[in-house]
């Protein structure tokens, strides 16, 4: 029955990403997709902290920021190419997460979340403030990743935004598999037992600043490579991408569609970034909409969309 | 050393105003264990229905009696229609349904009023005081002695009043509190509104000095988190001295180091005290009941 509900959920994924662009009527929406994508793995990363160790990040946006500027400074600096600067900014978010995870994640609940917050303040901070390095708050270009053009060497011709679609919808299914292999793993396992209670798991014998660091470490790691895919993809960054706005947005997809399920998370995205698209019609109201849709999901389905309708479901079905 | 004075002043203005936030956050976190992410949206609106008020032709202090009771109203429509429904929930809902609410009451008061940078006059004039070599502005006397006022009032209502007792009952034990009559959802509509009128009141104050716009809110709402943080949640003494402290070292930051890191140096002190005392600088120590 688990390992089914794993494999449900990454068919679905699967099918979706594959099978939605018959309906797309104009490049536009092969764009919206991908940024879905790119904010779906970041929001995957966040089920393992969230959803899996039940520890809070206000701040998870200033690892999508350091992986968004190692892919616009590393190759222009160190002359990296920008897949293997995606790469480093992946190992720098994740160092850095390892060394300010483990005096962070001894604090619980408003106290994690103002560090963390503090945390992606600073990060930043740094990245408007910089500005002979970062170009400041008016942002950088980013070089072209290149591998359309190799793809188009073997005879696989796509447009820009349909390469980015595909591109970045496959390596959320690689993340969204990594994510669920974590569940089922002993890993995964510590990570929900330290969510359950953290004094029941030291009791049994679970490290519990040992595996909240791991959980840590590894949404860092997403939230890196989601700036990274982002940057990429526009061949533009600002500081916006590390601002405490993104980190708010993230932790809102996680939880409105349902922090303890990839699937639901990864829906939760998918509404978050659509419905300002949708909203630009009434550009005026965009943030009451936007505050409003927060506090009725987080009121009426706590547990978020997808995990509510479906026990909505299942119950009617017995 | 008069430059000294000088960063002093204005980090103590600032810092008053931090303090006001903060206190906001504690009387509600007391109240309703809810850290409250709108409170920056209260001194908005303390601010800015006043600037319009007053340009509606009222005069100042009746604009400013009207903004400090709407917005007071806006903290019990709050609580009454999203803090209530959500109790029970996890931190993380909490936090977003707050954040939601922020969201909201931005984008209603960029549609009801506009997305312009407003002032006010200041209450006694403009013209500064010299002081050792060092000036202030009237305003933030203003600033500062209205804090200490509302600091002191504050006390007086906790330690000298019933209302004031049943509060902090209901603060220490909600479930004890109910079972002595105390009636805990008047406790949270008076302190909700009693939070929103203190941080409206901030904007008041401080409208003259740093003007206002829709927008303001966050960043506040931000410094008075962690102001409140600083001194450990909770605790109304921590508010006044976390405030404080942030907005003198924010000065110190901004006039000795570097006027662009001045954000950050608030924020490295917090992560510091918070690893070094997890429990803020004057809050208790808890233990889990298992």
């Amino acid at each position: 029955m688990r390992l089914s509900s794993k494999a449900t959920t990454l068919l679905i994924l699967a099918a979706v990403i594959a099978i939605a662009p018959v309906f797309f009527p104009s490049s536009y929406y092969f764009r919206v997709g991908s940024l879905i994508f790119v904010n779906g793995l970041a929001v995957t990363g966040l089920v393992i902290l969230i959803g899996y160790a039940g520890q809070i990040s206000l701040g998870h946006a200033g690892f999508a920021g350091i992986g968004a500027y190692a892919c616009a400074l590393a190759p222009v600096h160190l002359g990296l190419h920008p897949a293997l600067a995606a790469v480093l900014g992946a190992f720098l978010s994740a160092a850095i997460a390892f060394l300010v995870g483990r005096p962070i994640l001894r604090l619980k609940g408003y106290y994690l979340a103002v560090a963390s917050l503090g945390f992606g303040i600073l990060v930043s901070m740094v990245l408007s403030n910089e500005a002979q390095l970062t170009g400041g708050p008016d942002g950088m270009a980013v070089p072209e990743l290149g591998l359309r053009a190799a793809l188009k060497a073997v005879g696989i011709d796509l447009s820009n935004t349909a390469f980015w679609y595909a591109f970045s919808g496959l390596v959320l299914v690689i993340g969204a598999w990594l994510a669920l292999n974590l569940h089922h793993s002993p890993t995964g396992r510590a990570l929900r037992a330290l969510h359950g209670s953290e004094i029941a798991a030291r009791t049994v014998g679970v490290d519990v600043a040992h595996y909240k660091l791991v959980a840590f470490v590894i949404s860092a790691v997403y939230a890196s490579v989601s700036g990274s895919l982002l940057a990429l993809q526009n061949k533009f960054i600002t500081p916006d991408v590390g601002g405490f706005m993104h980190s708010i947005e993230m932790v809102t997809m996680t939880v409105l569609g349902g922090a303890g399920s990839v699937l639901g998370a990864i829906l939760g995205a998918a509404i978050l970034t659509t419905l300002p698209q949708v909203l630009t019609v009434f550009q005026e109201y965009e943030q009451l909409m936007l505050g409003l849709v927060m506090m009725l999901v987080m009121i009426f389905m706590r547990e978020g969309l997808l995990p509510s309708i479906t026990r909505r479901i299942r119950g009617r079905g017995e | 050393m008069p430059e000294l004075l000088q960063f002093l002043l204005s980090g103590i203005t600032v810092g008053a105003v931090y303090a006001l936030v903060a206190l906001g956050f504690t009387i509600i976190y007391n109240a309703s264990d809810v850290v409250n992410f709108a409170q920056g949206e209260f001194v908005m609106l303390g601010g800015m229905i006043t600037v319009f008020a007053h340009a509606a032709g009222m005069p100042l202090p009746l604009a400013a009696l009207i903004a400090v009771i709407a917005t007071a109203g806006v903290g019990v429509a709050l609580n009454k229609l999203a803090i209530e429904p959500a109790r029970g929930a996890p931190v993380v809902s909490l936090i977003i349904i707050t954040i939601g609410a922020s969201i909201f009451i931005r984008g209603a008061a960029q549609l009801v009023f506009d997305k312009q940078i407003h002032r006010f006059p200041a209450f006694s004039g403009d013209q500064p005081i010299a002081i050792g070599g060092a000036t202030i502005l009237p305003q933030s006397l203003w600033v500062i002695a209205g804090a200490l006022a509302v600091f002191f009032c504050l006390w007086l209502f906790f330690t000298r009043t019933l209302t004031g007792r049943a509060v902090l009952a209901t603060a220490n034990n909600r479930v004890a509190a109910q079972l002595v009559g105390i009636n805990t959802n008047y406790v949270m509509t008076l302190s909700f509104s009693m939070s929103a009128a203190i941080g409206a009141l901030a904007g008041v104050l401080v409208t003259p000095i740093t003007l206002t716009s829709y927008d303001v809110g966050l960043a506040l709402a931000l410094k008075g988190f962690a102001a409140a943080m600083l001194g450990g949640m909770g605790n109304p003494k921590g508010a006044l001295a976390g405030g404080l402290l942030l907005g003198i070292l924010e000065a110190m930051t901004a006039g000795y180091i570097s006027s662009q890191y001045k954000d950050a140096a608030a924020f490295i002190v917090i992560l510091a005290v918070l690893f070094a005392m997890p429990q803020g600088l004057f809050g208790r120590k808890s233990t889990d009941r298992v």
